[in-house]
């Protein structure tokens, strides 16, 4: 009982970066119908800014993550700038190609920065190797403190696309783009903001996810449990980004410890198998079609 | 006639290889309704298009007070105040009715402004008070094509650009729909382009008339005098020819030209 909670924490902990990189995808799917397969890649410069921002600069752990978001957030509008918006309108294939292509550059590019290369790093945080002991069950404050502030970033983007202006504007520009460009609404500079909102979550995302995996050119490749995350979610719902990578991350754990060596690779497709098979269109799957 | 809001001059648009406009000229004065008629696929949309800036024109002028706009992207055509209420409606359909038409308001940025307008919509259209939280997708068409003119009119346009706002409305609703065009048109001061299949009303309510077949203006004049053409009531109106003409109507090609 004690081990089940101890690894039902871990695996909370570990599908929180897994939602976080779901919830990039998400973002980007729903504004502009394209997957971006460097959202994992961005989760990994975002991690490296946040280690040379702690280690060059000497920030401290809360500037470190404003730091590596914001930077990150200029990195994806300068991609959706550069690279994305002159290919929009071509077809679906080409556009997922570019993003991969990007993936490929950004991790290139990391190894050749001096001072990043192909090491790994460890990002020192607060949390360290702490332990709470709780009747006998040994929690890492580390993994509570990955929940509780991916739950706090969730929160605060809720409130953001429920109450501020640009963030109904984001939401209506991805329901129904030709009525926002109608309405007045900047809608590539809404698109333009949702790629450097998604870059900045993934650094996020990254900053968490460093104590476990540390910070290294590859660590990127997370992005591919994070997408079944996103599927199984019904791609396309935030919420669904979020409980979907929960679910994969737990059943990940799960499987890690209860079933022969190997199912725990796979454990995340066999969910999405799964899922898909019971409701095809994911768990927050909407019916609603999108226009434009 | 009183100034011009609106003027087109020689406006040619065209779909890749489709040429959808070929060198339409026409003015809106100030406070007026001007309406477009013309058949499926006349090109009675590319004009609104056009203006609001959703697609450029290869040739000719738009302009606004005098001032070019042609080429504009959307958002500056709507700071400039000019706003187009789509065919189809298009409401954000996951969005509540409260959201949708604070969406209207995107390009304001004088909060109290919207908050009077926000009253005086619902004042125009009550039924949008009653469902201001509900998701916009689950409306009625008409109550969307409400929402959808509502919207527009949070942007506190002095131009609005109506394409076929009848569209798939019972009669009753198109009446009451056309009666609030009016009312926007007298109270609020609001110049409109109208762009209808339903030539009956839009010939009551609107001032001057354009007819436009396959991207050209063929005829302009009064709505009054438009209503008497034969050829109008002939083919916009419905009402059947005598004689051998009548007989024969199957034969015969629409000609203004
Ligand atoms: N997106 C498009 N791509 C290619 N051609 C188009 C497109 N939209 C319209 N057209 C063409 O342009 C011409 C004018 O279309 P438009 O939509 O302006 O007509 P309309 O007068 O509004 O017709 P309706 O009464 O059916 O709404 C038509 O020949 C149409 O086929
Ligand atoms: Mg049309």
């Amino acid at each position: 009982m004690v081990q089940f909670v101890q690894m039902l924490l871990a695996g909370t902990a570990q599908g929180c970066v897994y939602a976080l990189v779901a919830l990039g995808f998400v973002l980007i799917y729903k504004a502009t119908e394209t997957v971006n397969f460097a959202q994992g890649d961005l989760m990994m410069l975002g991690a490296f800014f946040a280690l040379s921002g702690g280690t060059l600069i000497g920030l401290p752990y809360w500037a470190v993550i404003l730091f590596a978001a914001l930077v990150m957030a200029i990195v994806g509008m300068l991609i959706e700038r550069v690279v994305i918006r002159p290919v929009l309108g071509h077809p679906a294939f080409t556009v997922v190609m570019i993003t991969i292509g990007v993936g490929y550059v950004l991790r290139g590019v990391v190894t050749m920065v001096p001072g990043w290369g192909t090491e790994t790093y460890a990002l020192s945080t607060p949390f360290g190797q702490k332990v709470l002991r709780v009747g006998g069950a040994v929690i890492a404050v580390q993994e509570l403190a990955v929940i509780g502030m991916t739950a706090a970033l969730c929160l605060v983007l809720y409130l953001f696309f429920r109450y501020s202006k640009l963030g109904v504007a984001m939401q209506a520009s991805s329901q129904n783009q030709l009525a926002a460009y109608y309405m007045g609404i900047p809608v590539r500079r809404v698109n333009m903001l949702i790629w450097g909102l998604s870059a900045a979550v993934a650094a996020f995302a990254g900053i968490l996810l460093a104590p476990v995996t540390f910070v290294h050119s590859n660590m990127g490749f997370i992005g591919l449990k994070a997408f079944p995350a996103a599927v199984v979610g019904g791609f396309g719902s935030v919420p669904g980004a979020i409980v979907g990578g929960l679910i994969i991350g737990v059943v990940e754990a799960l499987a890690g410890r209860y079933l022969p060596e190997g199912f725990k690779d796979v454990a995340a497709y066999v969910v999405v198998l799964i899922v898909l098979f019971v409701r095809p269109s994911g768990i927050f799957g909407e019916t609603t079609m999108k226009k434009v | 006639m009183a100034q011009s809001m609106l003027e087109l001059a020689n406006v040619e648009s065209s779909y890749g290889p489709v040429q959808a406009l070929r060198g339409v000229s026409l003015s809106v004065p100030e406070g007026r309704i001007v309406t477009v008629l013309g058949a499926n696929g006349a090109g009675k949309s590319t004009i609104l298009k056009t203006i609001s800036g959703i697609i450029d024109p290869q040739k000719g002028q738009v302009k606004l007070r005098g001032v070019e706009i042609q080429g504009r992207a959307p958002d500056q055509v709507v700071r400039a105040g000019v706003v187009h209420v789509p065919e189809g409606r298009e409401v954000f359909p996951l969005l509540s009715v409260e959201d949708n038409l604070r969406m209207g308001a995107y390009t304001r940025r004088d909060p109290d402004g919207v908050a009077q307008d926000l009253e005086a919509v619902f004042g125009y259209f009550p039924v949008l008070r009653e469902r201001a939280q509900q998701e916009a997708g689950q409306l009625s068409g008409g109550q969307q094509q409400m929402l959808a003119i509502a919207r527009a009119l949070l942007a506190k346009p002095q131009l609005m650009l109506m394409d076929e706002p009848s569209l798939g409305l019972s009669p009753k609703l198109t009446k009451e729909i056309f009666e609030i065009i009016v009312r926007i048109n007298r109270e609020r001061g609001t110049t409109i382009l109208l762009v209808e299949q339903n030539a009956h009303m839009a010939l009551k309510i609107a001032d001057w008339g354009y007819v436009l077949e396959v991207g050209r203006i063929v005829m302009e004049d009064s709505c009054a005098r438009l209503a008497e053409k034969e050829d109008i009531r002939e083919f916009y109106l419905g009402v059947k020819a005598e004689g051998v003409r009548g007989k024969r109507r199957w034969k015969k090609k629409k000609q203004w030209r």
